[in-house]
């Protein structure tokens, strides 16, 4: 069966099950878009260098779309190696997961349906917000398809001491799967919060994420997000994580990709008030046959905006890297400073990476600046170290670490630093 | 400790040194000395086993093995330390953590544990004293914005640390005012010992003032042209190499 004939199928029994679905009359228009776009291939602008059509197209008709609903057989989840978590929020094949989530009573979790009925203005002014910044299939895809979405809101000078985790459990043990999960967080007034997303896949059959996040952040608010992806070569992604700045707030993002199939990531900054502050940091670590695409987007709305955007990659194998960055300054956004800067390492021949910054200023009195470098690692400096006595590798790992530590410093909540310090750890000195 | 027969290198098409034969014994200090592309720095790199340089004719022994089959990280291993006339700026990896790794990679090339953070911490502040040098500098990253003096006084620590048995010293006067040419000199001095032995390359008599040689040699032209003691250098300083430069001449 055709991968379209497949999704058709997938969309009339979910309409039959849930016609009476809050969220009926986005999804079927969602669908319709879909339908038109299909999923994008490297004739789509967004998706020259990252080929997806051609993962969906081989996986055939043995891709299992989880129903959106319901999730049966839930036995041995995997628990989080972390101590230090406010929240543990758990989707399993893209399915919010209540019942197995660790909540408390300051931060409030619901799924989106009954958010919906609480928070309606808050749905209504955020939940879709992404879909005019990502325009594509994979985007229209989720909203016709994403199931119990995750709602957290945290309430006005809510201040959080350890992160909330966001786990995304799949399992593609008997079948292929493709998982669609969504969510949306407000982070209210005066309120601190530090958002982490995490993924494992148990099974060993291709399984694909097909991921939206959004998160409005209010006035005096601080949001920071980490998205971790660590996992085997059968499991790809395409994540959008779209963020309002709607009062003047600040956010720091890191997104750090250590192994995967092929992953995409969409990372926006929507800068909607005056003197708001974000920063972006990423790292991608590939090697085998990984490739791993990011794509970001900073929109400056208001003068006296201040991002900063700073992803390096290394490169090994037979890799792909991709990085597109694009900054929109409008016209009223007067005094705009913005800046974003790509370093790529390359360790074999056969890796490859392919760099776009990218600056669009329609306001006159700007600070931007944006450049990438690709090279090779250093003879000099790998010279300096033999003649030390140290081998090729702990050379090589000594030198690859000082280029991951600038953003792995970024990182703040201790824990999650340590845990992404011994992953990189493993891979350098004991990887291929 | 070292032989050198008839050694013969160039980097991409250009010969650059074209039969050298140095002999040094430990406990001694060798000076070679000579003008500006004579080939002093090859002779030292090449030692040091540095990729651009090729090897196309000759033998070095060291303590009876050939050198030149060694890796760099293995000449080191081996007792080798070559004190760069460049140092390289590594941002991100601090200087201990550097010399750390360094210092048990050759022990466990040379079959003892490495060394616990107890141990290490006392062996540093016994090094540091020696060339004065501060313990803030160590923690920064290694070379990272560091005067020219305090990078060529981080070698010398670093060739205390690592207690090779032959040091080389690169043009390690270069840049250096007065000062800190005597520290490094008396870093130096200290190290030295009966069953070590020490190669200055230098441009001037200056250093040898503080690092006094046992030999001099002048290498010109990728040879060395002329051996003699200290007083050598001297006649060097007072004469310039332009006597050299006509007695091979005549030679020639």
């Amino acid at each position: 069966m055709e991968f379209n004939q497949l999704i058709q199928d997938a969309f009339n029994s979910l309409t039959q099950e849930q016609s009476e679905d809050t969220f009926f009359p986005i999804r079927q228009k969602a669908y319709e878009n879909f339908q038109r776009q299909g999923i994008p291939t490297s004739k789509h602008e967004e998706w020259k260098y990252t080929r997806i059509n051609s993962i969906v197209n081989n996986a055939n008709a043995a891709f299992n779309f989880a129903t959106p609903f319901k999730v049966t057989g839930i036995e041995n989840i995997p628990a989080l190696p972390f101590t230090q978590t406010a929240l543990q929020l758990v989707f399993v094949d893209g399915v919010f997961y209540e019942e197995l989530s660790m909540l408390n009573d300051t931060v409030e979790v619901c799924s989106m349906q009954q958010a919906s009925v609480r928070y309606p203005d808050y749905i209504k002014k955020h939940a879709g917000h992404s879909s005019r910044y990502i325009k594509d299939g994979m985007q229209a895809l989720n909203t016709a398809f994403a199931g119990n979405g995750l709602f957290v809101l945290v309430p006005k000078n809510t201040v959080l001491d350890a992160p909330i985790y966001i786990h995304h459990i799949t399992r593609s043990v008997a079948n292929q799967l493709f998982v669609q999960p969504r969510s949306l967080v407000v982070v209210e007034e005066n309120a601190q919060v530090q958002l982490v997303e995490m993924y494992s896949n148990e099974g060993t059959q291709e399984c694909f994420t097909n991921q939206v996040t959004e998160i409005a952040v209010y006035d005096q608010a601080r949001m920071e997000y980490y998205k971790l992806q660590n996992q085997a070569s059968h499991c790809h992604q395409v994540g959008t994580t779209h963020i309002q700045q709607v009062g003047k707030c600040f956010t720091h993002c890191v997104t750090i990709t250590l192994s995967g199939g092929t992953v995409r990531n969409n990372l926006n900054l929507v800068l909607e008030a005056p003197h708001n502050e974000g920063h972006m940091y990423g790292l991608y670590l590939l090697d085998g046959q990984t490739h791993a695409d990011n794509h970001t987007i900073v929109d400056n709305l208001a003068p006296d905006c201040f991002s900063n955007e700073f992803y390096k990659g290394i490169m090994d194998g037979k890799s792909n890297g991709v990085f597109n960055g694009k900054i929109f300054v409008r016209q009223i956004a007067q005094k705009t400073n913005a800046y974003q800067s790509n370093k790529n390492v390359l360790l074999s021949d056969t890796a490859q990476v392919n760099t776009k910054p990218q600056l669009e200023i329609f306001a006159d009195d700007v600070k931007c600046s944006h450049g990438c470098t690709i090279g090779r690692l250093d003879d000099e400096a790998m010279f300096y170290l033999k003649a030390r006595g140290i081998g090729d590798k702990k050379a090589k790992a000594l030198l690859l670490h000082a280029f991951a530590e600038e953003i792995v410093e970024q990182v703040k909540p201790e824990e999650l630093k340590k845990y992404i310090e011994n992953l990189i750890n493993e891979r350098l000195e004991f990887g291929e | 400790m070292l032989q050198i027969k008839n050694l013969h290198a160039k980097i991409e098409d250009k010969q650059i040194l074209n039969g050298i034969n140095l002999t040094i014994n430990a406990g001694e200090v060798h000076a070679i000395m000579g003008p500006n592309g004579s080939g002093k720095s090859t002779l030292a790199n090449v030692l040091a086993g540095r990729s651009d340089y090729e090897v196309t004719a000759g033998e070095v022994l060291f303590k009876d093995k050939d050198l030149l089959s060694f890796s760099p990280e293995d000449r080191a291993r081996e007792g080798m330390f070559l004190a760069f006339q460049y140092p390289v700026e590594i941002p991100g990896v601090s200087t201990t953590n550097f010399i750390k790794t360094a210092v048990n990679e050759i022990r466990k090339y040379q079959g003892e544990d490495p060394l616990d953070a107890v141990a290490f911490l006392k062996m540093m502040k016994e090094k540091m004293k020696l060339v004065n040098i501060d313990q803030s500098l160590l923690s920064r990253s290694l070379n990272e914005g560091f005067s020219g003096g305090e990078k060529k006084r981080n070698e010398i620590f670093q060739m205390a640390m690592l207690e090779p048995s032959l040091a080389i010293l690169d043009e390690t006067d270069s840049g250096l005012d007065i000062d800190a040419l005597r520290i490094v000199a008396n870093g130096v001095n200290t190290l030295r010992n009966e069953n070590n032995a020490v190669l200055v390359v230098t441009h001037y008599q200056r250093l040898l003032d503080y690092i006094v040689p046992d030999y001099v040699h002048v290498l010109y032209k990728g040879r060395i042209v002329k051996s003699g003691t200290k007083e050598l250098a001297l006649e060097l300083e007072a004469n310039g190499y332009d006597f050299i430069k006509q007695n091979v001449g005549e030679i020639a």
